[in-house]
């Protein structure tokens, strides 16, 4: 449901990260025609057999699932670009490859319904599962540097789902730090100026809490 | 009625092609990162009722005259997909107004970002909510204690008053290079530098500025 039985607004389910980057444009070649569609999300079309167009992935995967097109795989999607991205991901103390912010979502919903329109389809699928691999353990091992002088954690070219992932942890941890960190600082204030520090306002987060009405 | 046709690229979207459903998916996605409510964006809102209500008229049509079904399933599917932002975006609203109900009614920097249904919605609720207290607790304590916003009456501030946490981390990513001053005022400024498209986790407070002047998002 709409965020309704979530508890903390802020964080996004990962079907809500899927639907995101189902707006991400992919190239299709229809094989049947079809006049243009005048979505309220824009104009695809029209549609001739044999000519690719681009439209967005829900759109392509719906065709596709009925059979009116097939997929051309996206140009990071082959076994040459994925190995290479493999190999610098393995290099140790090496930064995040870039790749698409949705590769994870891209890629899963062409294997489950566009599976012949990828060449060397079980290849590709084992590199991408090894990329998430190796970039999930980097996260991990990045999670842990984390100290009472982390201001900000930089994110460079990691997915959306990647970043989902982490989040509430990310959020927590660095929350906790800032809020330990504050009486020091408050300390430093006071000592400036002779006001009183303020009582910190309370959170609207205390967890665990139970609703008081059933949703 | 001209919609916008083209949609942004992956990374940026630029602000002078960007369809409604585009505008749509930002401000619920920018809903759903902030601790505190936003400004409602009524216009935004009544236009893409508008837009959905006028599909909703047409798909009813294509049925009737038979037209293919699969286009009217592609229609329905673009239908879909717009009515849920929508609906995730009031609703999240709605769920943050719940939360910080008192305080928002408080302020009135808060409450005029609310429209007019929320602020009607807010203020029943936190009549309903009051009385609520009130008739099972709060009547039945000593003297001092009997207000809904405080602990007591010897405290100088509305203490029982939940307030968002602007303190909490969020992710955003900066339109151009920017460099941002991470504490606040009398302190070591901390500067970070924030490169075009790299996301991070920032303190909100930080950001608060910059993302109200719309030079940085929340993702």
């Amino acid at each position: 449901m709409a965020g309704q039985t979530d508890p903390h607004i802020s964080l996004f389910s990962p079907q809500e990260v899927e639907f995101m980057a189902e707006d991400e444009m992919v190239e299709i070649v229809p094989n049947m025609n079809m006049d243009p569609l005048n979505f309220i999300a824009g104009d695809y079309g029209r549609f001739v057999p044999q000519i690719p167009t681009q439209v967005p992935l829900w759109l392509a995967v719906a065709l596709k699932r009925r059979g009116k097109c097939t997929f051309r795989p996206p140009a990071w999607l082959s076994v040459d670009n994925l190995t290479q991205v493999l190999e610098a991901e393995r290099e140790p103390q090496s930064k995040f490859q870039p790749l698409p912010s949705g590769y994870i979502e891209i890629a899963r919903l062409l294997f489950d319904h566009a599976r012949d329109d990828i060449p060397d389809m079980y290849m590709v699928k084992s590199l991408v599962e090894d990329i998430r691999d190796v970039r999930l353990h980097k996260l991990e091992t990045n999670l842990g540097t984390f100290g009472a002088d982390t201001t900000a954690v930089k994110m460079n070219n990691v997915s959306a789902m990647e970043v989902n992932l982490v989040r509430p942890f990310v959020i927590r941890a660095l929350e906790a730090f800032y809020r330990h960190d504050k009486p020091e600082r408050d300390a430093d204030r006071d000592a400036r100026s002779s006001s009183s520090s303020r009582q910190p306002p309370r959170e609207a987060n205390n967890e665990p809490r139970r609703p008081l009405r059933q949703r | 009625m001209a919609s916008n046709s083209e949609m942004g690229s992956a990374d940026f979207e630029s602000l002078l092609s960007t369809s409604d459903v585009e505008l749509l998916k930002r401000a619920w996605r920018n809903e759903k990162a902030a601790p505190e409510i936003l400004p409602y964006q009524g216009d935004l809102v009544e236009r893409a009722k508008g837009q959905i209500e006028l599909v909703e008229g047409n798909i009813e049509d294509y049925v009737e005259d038979g037209i293919d079904p699969l286009v009217v399933s592609l229609y329905q599917m673009d239908l879909d997909r717009t009515q849920f932002l929508l609906r995730s975006y009031l609703r999240v609203r709605l769920l943050k107004i719940e939360k910080f109900m008192f305080h928002i009614l408080k302020s009135e920097e808060a409450e005029s970002r609310l429209s007019e249904q929320e602020k009607a919605f807010a203020r029943r609720c936190a009549a309903d909510l009051t009385k609520h207290f009130e008739e099972s607790v709060l009547l039945k304590l000593p003297e001092n204690y009997q207000t809904v916003q405080k602990q007591s009456l010897i405290s100088d501030e509305d203490d029982m008053v939940p307030e968002p946490n602007l303190d909490t981390f969020v992710v955003c990513r900066s339109k151009n290079s920017l460099k941002l001053n991470l504490y606040e005022e009398g302190e070591t400024p901390v500067i970070l530098d924030l490169d075009r498209g790299e996301p991070s986790f920032v303190r909100y407070r930080a950001v608060k500025r910059a993302f109200e002047s719309g030079e940085v998002e929340l993702i």
